[in-house]
């Protein structure tokens, strides 16, 4: 692998539309000749934007992308040696299918004996031999797939796009052409760029993922890699399911988070804000008592395979996955073995917490009531006169669905001796001296810790309300 | 660095010219001889003239009534027409329709000289029934123009409505009034619209049916024969006001319901 | 809610209102009557007026080759200016729209008059140029030209030009292989009624036409005016002809669309 050569390198690609929209930010990355990558992202994450811009499609704004070291940024589709799959394929609704797929070799002028032989070669490829004369519109979806496919691979490019092909087919002939076009790959040697937003297709075709979000590389690396050493919440998030705690390290080798202390193996320095990753499958239930933590079953889902088990830990909720059942209330341990403690440094010391709507439609948190225009957290929604609150499509917003997460700076919060005038009160669990101030850890009576930076020294173990001006705190929409 | 030297959107730029220069220009060169004299000289006389004059009002009038009573009688020709046709379960329900499209593509001045050769031998002289014959050559020429907007919607009309309707216990009068007539508004908006303002400015068919009173448009034309250039321009603007106004009262035309939409 | 004697009593009626005056003068139009209600013997002598009087004959030629030649010119510029709007920026694009559609609701009255008065009164093109009629007739015509190709351009799937610069197309062989023969049928009908639009004309052109000219709507409302009646019972054998014509073009577009029907539903 290591030999093989850069087939493509995206250096720096910015992307930012008329409108002010940055599709795709500072974008890197290098491919190697007949690797299978995989752009994965949730919608809107710019990684079709970035495939048109390797197609020729778009242009980027700021940034240069070499195909075999040469500059070919500004050069326009029909002049690169790449073709493309497309997500609805864009077949030519008036040529047949020989047409069709003729189509990119008579615009290279290649001779005209030769045209129905790759024709007919690149048809057997895609196991549809003597489709030829069919028009488009008699063809299943998973055929006229295979047509797309024909025809991109007829002109022989170096590079192959895909822009999520299998989109629109149901879900066993996703299985089937998943395992087709992962055994094309290893047949032609081709380099393809697949685009998809299935996490689980990521990972059973690709050498190597890139996951995006907002724009923005986020991890590159194998499927494994990726699955096992999530480098972000985000990534963790999307790729399988996950529990993801907000912590802090307590010790060395040791982390707080959910309600309890763990033993993990990731050496981070004490006091750093972190996050926790824990699989489901990692998650072990135990008598009461002989795990980190204790909780209460509050769910039990057969998945076939196993039980999937919510368990209720004072103010956190943990998902296990086990072989084994369990009944609603009961009282269980739960413990995690340190190699399955995924730590993550979190990426700044932002304090977030969940906040909750009141009967009076009014935000509160710990019974304080936060005094802000709740139709200008959530997107155009708008205040009834009732005081329903409707969505932008005018219906009614349900308050146990959406939670609106806060976050407010480490600088922005107050400590206050007077503890109940604080919004939320703790004991100062750590400290650590900054140069210029310290950064204090509060471990609240709701079992969350905040970081709070102030210019005066507190006593460790002091007991503290926290004061937290609305106007510092900034407001996001969970569904 | 290779740049991109064709682009569809270059496309609408010959179009775009060609707009500009006969349809844009045409309306600032109205605007500037609407508010000129000969002399060239920024004057209000052609639009406070006409306000003024008993007799070019007594033209807008009289052409608001045919136009009136024109788009009437043809709204109530066509509605029940439409409506049979749209709810009709024929099988040449087709061919009938093409029935009612086909008068448009013949030469109006042809059918409106066959249409005058019979109501000469019905009524012996034109002359008798100058207002009568005005409105019947103008329903002749514009009936199809409101017949097929009202077909197509009402044919467009989702059946389950009224079968709801029933259902909750409306009678069929009832049903049809609640329901079929409210959704077809737009059919009869748009084949008004498409009356109305002929009906205000087709001076040829008064002509070709010896009803000498003038309309809107007979005034333009008589302002050009006349080498008046600025009082027709004032007419043209005046009916283009008219129209604006209609426009925006009828809620703008949808492409569908424009000539176009009646013509496919 | 009407008894079906009724709904078919009130189609025969609107029908026979429509039709009547056409069909009358069709039946007089081979008898060598003046006037209609006289009885007198069959003749084809107004036909063969028609087809011999040059100055008949040149109107009708006259008529249909500004016809064809205005729609040809509206379905090239009304295309192009569909598909440059439909790919251009938002404000472009509605810009071009907003023009496209005053000519549309606009009275051709005002139109003709407008384009008279901006080209003969102002540039001082002389009529005899043919420029100003030709003019006039295409402005008349290539809004609904980019009226019927618009919709083709939205229905059409918009990957498939991008499909085919991908496989090494050039932007123009894009459209012209591609995009043009999506559009097609937007721009046959675009061009059928621009047809119609020019043949039915009569304000645009009386504005505009050089005064030795006439399109058979010019010249039958001159004629009417006269009393020549050799000239008044030829254009009863135009009008046949044309209502013949048109027909004819009828049935052949239903025997089409009837077989294009029935094997759509044999496959």
């Amino acid at each position: 692998m290591e030999h093989r050569k850069n087939i493509i390198e995206l250096k720096h690609i910015t992307k930012t539309y008329e409108d002010g929209f940055t599709a795709v930010d500072d974008f890197n990355l290098e491919v190697r000749q007949g690797e299978f990558v995989t752009f994965l992202g949730p919608s809107g994450c710019g990684k079709t934007t970035t495939l048109r811009m390797i197609a020729g499609f778009d242009i980027p704004t700021e940034g240069e992308i070499l195909l075999n070291g040469k500059p070919i940024t500004n050069l326009p589709p029909n002049k690169r040696p790449i073709n493309t799959v497309f997500q609805r394929y864009a077949l030519f609704p008036h040529m047949n299918i020989y047409e069709n797929i003729a189509f990119g070799l008579k615009q290279k002028n290649t001779p005209k004996d030769i045209i129905p032989k790759k024709v007919k070669k690149v048809l057997e490829l895609v196991d549809l031999e003597g489709f030829e004369n069919r028009s488009t519109t008699t063809l299943s979806g998973g055929q006229q797939q295979r047509v797309a496919i024909a025809r991109a691979l007829v002109n022989e490019p170096q590079i192959l796009l895909l822009d999520e092909p299998l989109g629109a087919l149901d879900l066993k002939m996703r299985k089937e052409m998943q395992l087709e076009l992962k055994a094309m790959h290893r047949e032609l040697g081709i380099t393809f760029i697949y685009v998809t937003h299935d996490q689980e297709e990521a990972l059973t075709m690709s050498d190597k993922i890139v996951v995006m979000s907002e724009g923005k590389m986020q991890q590159i690396g194998t499927p494994e890699d990726i699955y096992n050493e999530p480098i972000n919440a985000f990534v963790a998030d999307f790729i399988g399911e996950s529990n993801i705690f907000n912590g802090i390290m307590t010790g060395k080798l040791r982390a707080r988070f959910c309600g309890g202390e763990f033993v993990c193996v990731d050496d981070v320095e004490e006091g750093t804000h972190i996050t926790a990753v824990v699989r489901p499958e990692d998650v072990i239930l135990t008598a009461p008592g002989q795990g980190n933590i204790r909780g209460i079953v509050t769910s039990v889902i057969f998945k076939g395979m196993h039980y999937e088990i919510t368990v209720e830990s004072g103010k956190n909720e943990i998902v296990a996955q086990s072989v084994n059942s369990a009944t609603p209330g009961e009282r269980v341990g739960v413990k995690v073995e340190p190699d399955n403690i995924h730590i993550m440094i979190a990426e700044d010391h932002t304090n977030i917490f969940a906040a909750e709507i009141n009967k009076n439609w009014e935000l509160e948190y710990n019974e304080n009531v936060l005094n802000v225009d709740l139709t200008a957290i959530i997107r155009g929604s708008r205040m009834m006169e009732d005081g329903t609150l409707l969505d932008a499509n005018g219906v009614e917003i349900d308050k146990r669905k959406i939670r609106i997460m806060v976050s407010i700076q480490p600088q922005h919060i107050k400590m206050t001796d007077e503890i109940e005038q604080g919004m939320v009160q703790g004991y100062i669990s750590n400290l650590i001296y900054k140069g210029d101030h310290y950064s204090y850890v509060i471990h609240t009576d709701l079992e969350q810790d905040f970081v709070v930076d102030d210019e005066y020294l507190w006593n460790m173990d002091d007991q503290v309300g926290l004061l937290m001006p609305v106007e510092k705190m900034t407001f996001t929409v969970k569904r | 660095m290779y740049k991109h030297t064709f682009s569809r959107k270059y496309l609408g730029i010959p179009y775009a010219l060609f707009l500009l220069l006969f349809v844009v220009a045409p309306l600032i060169v109205l605007l500037y001889y609407a508010f000129t004299n000969g002399q060239g000289q920024f004057t209000l006389s052609n639009l406070t003239g006409f306000f003024t004059n008993p007799n070019t009002l007594g033209t807008l009038f009289y052409s608001f009534g045919i136009a009136i009573v024109t788009t009437a009688v043809c709204l109530l020709l066509a509605y029940p027409t439409a409506y049979i046709l749209a709810t009709s379960k024929l099988k040449a329900r087709s061919v009938i329709v093409m029935l009612f499209v086909m008068p448009m593509w013949i030469n109006f001045s042809l059918r409106i000289t066959a249409l005058k050769e019979i109501l000469t031998w019905i009524e012996g002289n034109l002359a008798y029934y100058p207002f009568l014959n005005a409105v019947i050559g103008m329903t002749y020429d514009f009936l199809p123009f409101m017949i097929l907007p009202i077909y197509t919607t009402i044919s467009k009309l989702d059946g389950a409505l009224l079968e709801a309707a029933r259902d909750l216990g409306a009678g069929e009068m009832q049903a049809f009034l609640k329901v079929t007539l409210p959704l077809s508004l737009p059919g009869i908006v748009s084949g008004i619209s498409m009356v109305f303002l002929p009906a205000m400015t087709n001076y040829v068919v008064l002509d070709m049916l010896y009803n000498s009173t003038y309309i809107m448009g007979s005034l333009i034309g008589s302002y050009f024969a006349a080498y008046n250039w600025h009082g027709g321009s004032m007419i043209a603007l005046i009916l283009l006001g008219i129209i604006c106004l209609f426009t925006l009262f009828t809620g703008g035309m949808e492409e569908e319901h424009t000539r176009g939409g009646a013509l496919l | 809610m009407m008894k079906k004697a009724w709904k078919v009593l009130v189609i025969i009626a609107v029908l026979l209102f429509l039709y009547l005056p056409i069909l009358v003068l069709a039946v007089y139009s081979f008898t060598d009557a003046t006037n209609i209600g006289a009885i007198r013997g069959f003749s084809l002598h107004n036909y063969v007026t028609l087809f011999t009087t040059p100055e008949l004959v040149q109107m009708i030629v006259g008529t249909v080759a500004l016809a064809l030649l205005s729609a040809v010119l509206a379905s090239i510029l009304g295309t192009m200016g569909a598909i440059g709007a439909f790919y251009s920026k938002k404000g472009m694009s509605s810009a071009i729209t907003t023009m496209n559609q005053v000519p549309v609701v606009n009275a051709d009255v005002v139109t003709g008059f407008s384009i008279c008065i901006l080209l003969v009164i102002v540039f001082g093109v002389s009529k005899d140029t043919f420029v100003p009629l030709i003019v006039g007739h295409v402005t008349l015509c290539a809004p609904f030209v980019f009226l019927s190709v618009t919709p083709k351009l939205k229905q059409m799937d918009s990957s498939i030009y991008e499909a085919a610069l991908d496989l090494g197309a050039t932007p123009f062989t894009a459209l012209t292989k591609i995009v043009i023969p999506q559009i097609f049928p937007g721009i046959i009908s675009g061009f059928a009624l621009a047809v119609t639009l020019s043949l039915d004309d009569y304000f645009v052109a009386t504005y505009t036409k050089p005064a030795t000219f006439d399109t058979i709507s010019t010249y039958v409302v001159n004629a009417t005016k006269g009393s020549q009646t050799t000239i008044k019972t030829a254009l009863w054998a135009l009008s046949t002809v044309i209502f013949l014509v048109v027909a004819l073009i009828v049935v052949l577009m239903n025997l089409r669309a009837g077989r294009a029907a029935s094997e759509r539903s044999g496959v």
